[in-house]
């Protein structure tokens, strides 16, 4: 491990200070992507900022309705917050499907999102990797890519983003709230907080240097059932080959409101509106689902090892509005 | 070791009896101490081992001199400086045995063989230091185009002399072309099964130190003769300067029969530095430098005629080996023994690749042959339309069908009719496809296991003090097996004492020599030496009683000595064991016994575990995923010692089915050769969630020709035949039949029904 410095901020302004005042440096806060990463040399800080001790691990109602979760509640006091399992139980899934139980008790809400990929070539120093060394070139593109994107990819780079919480904070519309070095504030959707490769695989965010994410904001809860639908290899402890955030209201016999959101698919969590739009209005059938379904994966493209996704996907999704246009 | 079971009954034969493990409250409160963890005195110094980037090739320049700069750091060594070691030598030894026994030098050339292996080890004050200076080697290689991917090489396929274990590497009986071109019902498949990883939970690790010219080796090691004759070859020291001490061993599967890099290299960088040095493999460097079962392409042929009986079986196995040192496992070697056939062919081929050396791997043989032959048999059930139990039964052989000798004991058929009892076997239907509950397609699968039985030379010290204290010495391991357990069951039996006062002590060089744990054969032999012993001991005992003058024995008839409830007994006459010592030998005394390697009852019977494995499991209509949701061996493997431990055995193994039916694979990139999941994130074991609640029953048995006990080797056969047992479920499931190992969602989802409305699927 190369050797670093470590600062315990006690308040946000040693924090900021910090990352503003040293050359590479990096938050930490649970450390459990991180140090499975320092002690690769993937990542290589010179000086570490922990976080943890920061204000931010409280779950606060916002005026509009919705709650503001501080980037440091732990992944599984977030998942049992009983707000949270009431109005928001597509996320509470979606947290309780990821990991460990250890690894949730220490990871935090600003970390899950802020995770890096889990490409088997990026983890691997003597690998080609354009994520990991900019111009080196992509391993995975034809090479072992079962885990990888069928969506927004390039030929830089197909990684895709592991986390779970976010496929369910996008399908809820939730915000993430950030500072900047100077003190400036600002909201992100998550939706667009993460950056598709294109040619600069290694900008995985839209945050700027020593941007810090303070909390995530989500509006009132939806109408209509949520669900998250995890698909992996075993029973528990692996990450997603997809899965789906859904939630339908049903209203009568016809669908109110649709929404859903994949992940496991690209290198950000994955909405796309157009599919959800044409179930408005429609009645709760198969044949709705599927071509909802067919609209979400229409630009798909496989390579190789992945091409499975593209039809699992797609039977995820069916099932998935299936049971949660269900009623009970 | 102390026990922890308060017992108070003495009275009794503990083989036999649930008796916890004698070390579970060692291992449950940290107590056990294992190898990294040992403490010597003065400080200890940490290596990282570097391993090379390329998987064949050279080291055409490597510069230490920033590495060797940066604090802490010790001693940097590379194939220039590292002390001289003899060669490697040819691939295959001329001896079976001498494959453990061989020398395995390390950074002695600047060859490269394989992917990640040793280029480089830093020693510093630190492991963080270490893993630090060894990032900035600075490394160039001359890369050669290597041959990596078996199925691109089959032109290139050997017959070995031997497969692994020294069986004969072909088998030919009657004419299996013949029967098989004439045969109306046939089977033509050929299943692959994939690189598999041990992945013990205790990584190999070791701590070296050496006083004089004398080395004590802390390591994780399963048999301590033949990892103290490879360093000592290594090393070129007599073996009796090597102390190997292994009391608790965190897992081996087979793993950690023959020393690796981490031994070598903290016993030469100890000698350098004068200081005692530990170096464990990281997780990830055990993908590449521990061992791994091969990728095999298996070929079933079989023909029978209507009613299932079978007049030919042919399994012919190509595995990939390593090119500098062969590898064959005995993947076609069950078939003989397993069900008749008058004409029958097994035989194995290998192809050279540049990985590092296979390994042995829990059920080395059957865990990947029984894969695929009994998936086979699978596809012939279905064919003709029999059930596969039927199948199974019709063809059970009187005598070994390739030997001509008789079954010691063999109770398959008893297995597989109290398995479908109990098991509701009779609900399976035979049809596909057909049951489902919900999105949910369920089906019933079930294989048969079968597993040599094996006994090797082993001798064992015990002795009583002045106080009666008795203490029990051989240079066993327990790899987690309960190995402490059944010895002090088996002391405590002979000598007529609770296992709470046996003080059983293993996994030290400097103890009478065993045939370690590798091969199931661990209990019956340790605990046969163990057994002569207290024997050898309680006549002792009693010739000292009768001989020395004031025992309460003095002059007695020797023939009718007896000790239990603590006792000794001759005659009418009754002492405490203690006392007795006490009085007629206050020094104690000791005694020595052994076992020898089977011979004549091994020739003269076919000596075979066997088992029967049930399985039910879920598949997700919609996406696929497989979860066993019930499972029972029913297994038949002579007396069975410790059903607590035993059963343990037997469900791990079931795990280790579970797991390689539907995820463990190491994946083998063809274009740069190394392990691409080589982590446990995305090299898949089962967890909790995916074993659902096991079921093992043992049937009563004894194998007198096995060994004293009766009992047969049980740590291997729960893997043997469990995964076919899940594949087979889940074709009776889907309908679908995957060849290809590990059976993951993408290769069944192709060939389930397409989702239609109202919750009915179209084919
Ligand atoms: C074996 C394993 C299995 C896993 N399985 C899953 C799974 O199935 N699903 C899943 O979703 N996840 C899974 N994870 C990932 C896990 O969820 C993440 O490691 C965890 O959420 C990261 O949170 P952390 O607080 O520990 O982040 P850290 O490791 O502390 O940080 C991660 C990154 O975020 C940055 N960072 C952290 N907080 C902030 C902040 N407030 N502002 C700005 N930057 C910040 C850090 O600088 C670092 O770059 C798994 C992890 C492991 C090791
Ligand atoms: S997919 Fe991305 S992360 Fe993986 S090897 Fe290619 S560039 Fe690197």
């Amino acid at each position: 491990m190369k050797p670093f410095t470590y600062q315990r901020a006690g308040e946000l302004r040693d924090a900021m200070a910090g990352v503003a005042g040293t050359p590479n440096a990096k938050f930490i806060s649970g450390g459990t992507n991180l140090l499975d990463l320092m002690k690769l040399e993937i990542e290589r800080p010179a000086h570490l900022i922990d976080i943890n001790h920061l204000p931010f691990n409280g779950i606060e109602e916002t005026a509009e309705g919705g709650l503001r979760i501080g980037a440091q509640v732990r992944n599984s006091t977030l998942a049992a917050d009983s707000r949270i399992r009431s109005n928001y139980p597509v996320l509470a899934q979606a947290l309780l499907a990821g990991a460990s139980a250890q690894i949730r008790n220490k990871a935090s809400t600003g970390g899950n999102l802020l995770q890096r990929t889990r490409c088997y070539y990026f983890y691997d120093r003597n690998m080609p990797c354009n994520k990991r060394k900019p111009g080196s070139g992509c391993a995975a593109l034809h090479g072992f890519n079962r885990m990888h994107a069928v969506l927004g990819s390039s030929d830089a780079c197909i990684a895709v983003h592991p986390s779970d919480m976010a496929v369910a904070m996008l399908v809820l519309d939730a915000s993430v709230e950030t500072m900047d070095t100077e003190g400036v504030t600002r909201q992100i959707p998550v939706g667009d907080l993460h950056r598709l490769p294109g040619s600069t695989p290694d900008v995985e965010t839209q945050l700027k240097l020593g941007e810090m994410i303070t909390a995530v904001i989500l509006p009132p809860g939806q109408p209509g059932r949520q669900l998250y639908r995890k698909v992996r290899d075993r029973a528990s402890y692996a990450f997603a080959l997809v899965s789906v955030a859904a939630i339908v209201h049903v209203a009568g016999d016809t669908i109110a409101g649709a929404r859903f959101a994949l992940g496991g698919v690209a290198a950000k969590p994955w909405r796309v509106p157009e599919a959800e739009a044409i179930l408005l209005g429609e009645k709760v059938s198969t044949e709705m689902f599927e071509r909802a379904a067919d609209i979400a994966l229409a630009n798909a493209v496989g390579r190789g090892g992945n091409d499975f996704k593209i039809p699992l996907a797609k039977r995820t999704i069916q099932q998935a509005l299936a049971a949660a246009s269900q009623r009970g | 070791m102390s026990n922890s079971t308060p017992i108070a009954d003495t009275g009794k034969n503990w083989i036999g009896q649930p008796v916890d493990r004698v070390d579970g409250a060692l291992k449950v409160t940290g107590q056990a101490v294992y190898a990294y963890e040992h403490r010597t005195d003065g400080p200890v110094a940490y290596g990282y081992i570097l391993g090379a980037g390329i998987a064949r090739g050279r080291v055409s320049a490597i510069d230490t001199a920033q590495a060797e700069a940066m604090p802490g750091v010790l001693r940097v060594m590379t194939y220039k400086n590292a002390p001289t070691q003899p060669a490697f030598g040819p691939a295959v030894t001329p001896a079976v045995r001498e494959v453990f026994t061989r020398p395995r030098p390390v950074l002695s050339t600047d060859r490269v063989r394989y992917y990640d292996e040793p280029v480089a080890l830093v020693v510093a004050e630190t492991f963080e230091a270490a893993r630090g200076a060894a990032r900035v080697i600075a490394i160039d290689y001359e890369d050669e185009r290597g041959a990596y991917d078996l199925s691109r090489h089959l032109a290139d396929a050997y017959a070995p002399q031997r497969t692994n274990a020294g069986f004969q590497t072909d088998s030919l009986v009657g004419d299996f072309e013949a029967a098989f071109a004439d045969s109306a019902v046939k089977v033509d498949t050929i299943y692959t099964t994939p690189y598999e990883h041990h992945n013990p939970m205790e990584p190999h690790a070791t701590l070296a130190a050496w006083s004089g010219d004398e080395v004590t080796i802390y390591t994780s090691a399963q048999t301590l003769a033949n990892f103290r004759a490879g360093i000592a070859n290594t090393l070129q020291i007599p073996p009796d300067k090597v102390h190997l001490v292994s009391r608790f061993i965190g897992g081996g599967f087979g793993s950690k029969l023959i020393v690796h890099a981490d031994t070598i290299l903290a016993a030469l960088a100890a000698r350098d530095l004068q200081r005692p040095v530990k170096i464990a493999l990281t997780r990830q460097q055990m993908f590449a430098n521990a061992g791994h079962r091969a990728k095999m392409i298996q070929s079933v042929r079989l023909s029978a005629n209507r009613e299932g009986k079978l007049t030919g079986i042919a399994h012919d196995v190509c595995s990939a080996t390593s090119r500098f040192e062969e590898f064959c496992e005995q993947t076609a070697v069950f078939a003989r023994s397993l069900y008749a056939a008058p004409n029958r062919i097994t035989r194995h081929r290998l192809v050279s690749v540049d990985t590092n050396r296979g390994e042995w791997m829990r059920s080395p043989g059957e865990a990947p042959g029984m894969l695929a032959f009994e998936c086979a048999m699978d596809e012939l059930a279905d064919q003709i339309g029999i059930d596969p139990i039927q199948l199974r039964i019709r063809n059970e052989p009187e005598v070994d069908p390739e030997r001509n000798v008789p079954f010691s004991t063999r109770n398959l058929v008893a297995c597989m009719q109290e398995g479908a009892r109990r098991f509701g076997w009779e609900q399976r239907q035979a049809k596909p496809g057909t049951v489902r509950q919900g999105r949910k397609l369920i089906g019933l699968g079930m294989a048969a296991a079968i597993r040599p039985n094996y006994l090797g030379a082993s001798a064992a010290r015990i002795s009583i003090d002045g106080n009666g204290q008795v203490k029990v010495q051989l240079d066993m391991t327990d790899i987690g097996t309960g190995t402490y357990t059944i010895l002090a069951q088996i002391a405590a039996t002979s000598l007529g004492l609770p296992p709470s006062a046996i003080d059983v002590q293993l996994g030290d060089s400097h103890f009478p020599r065993t045939a370690g744990s590798g091969g199931s054969w661990g209990a019956a032999s340790a605990g046969s030496a163990v057994h002569n012993a207290c024997e050898a001991l309680k006549q002792k005992i009693a010739k000292v009683s009768q001989e020395v003058r004031g025992s309460p024995f003095y002059g007695s008839n020797p023939d009718r000595t007896e000790f239990t409830n603590g006792e000794i007994r001759i005659g009418d006459r009754s002492e405490n064991l203690a006392n007795l010592i006490n009085r007629v030998a206050p020094q104690g005394l000791d005694a020595q016994g052994a076992v020898e390697a089977a011979g004549e009852n091994y020739r003269n019977y076919s000596q075979h575990a066997y088992g029967a494995h049930f399985v039910e499991i879920e598949v997700d209509l919609d996406t696929a995923e497989m979860r066993v949701s019930r499972m029972l061996s029913v297994i038949g493997a002579g007396r069975i010692l410790n059903p607590k431990t035993a059963r343990s055995q037997i469900i791990g193994g079931m795990v280790w089915g579970i797991g390689a039916a539907l995820m463990e694979e190491s994946v083998l990139d063809p274009r740069y050769g190394h392990f691409v999941n080589h982590d446990l994130a995305e090299y898949h074991v089962p967890v909790n969630a995916d074993v659902p609640d096991l079921d093992v029953v043992f049937l009563e048995e004894s194998d007198g020709n096995a060994n004293v006990f009766g009992s047969k080797g049980i740590g291997e056969l729960g893997v043997c035949g469990a995964g076919a047992a899940v594949a087979n479920a889940i074709f009776n499931a889907t309908g679908v039949r995957v060849r290809e190992f590990p059976v993951t969602l993408d290769k069944v989802l192709p060939g389930l029904p397409v989702q239609t409305s109202s919750g009915a699927n179209r084919s």
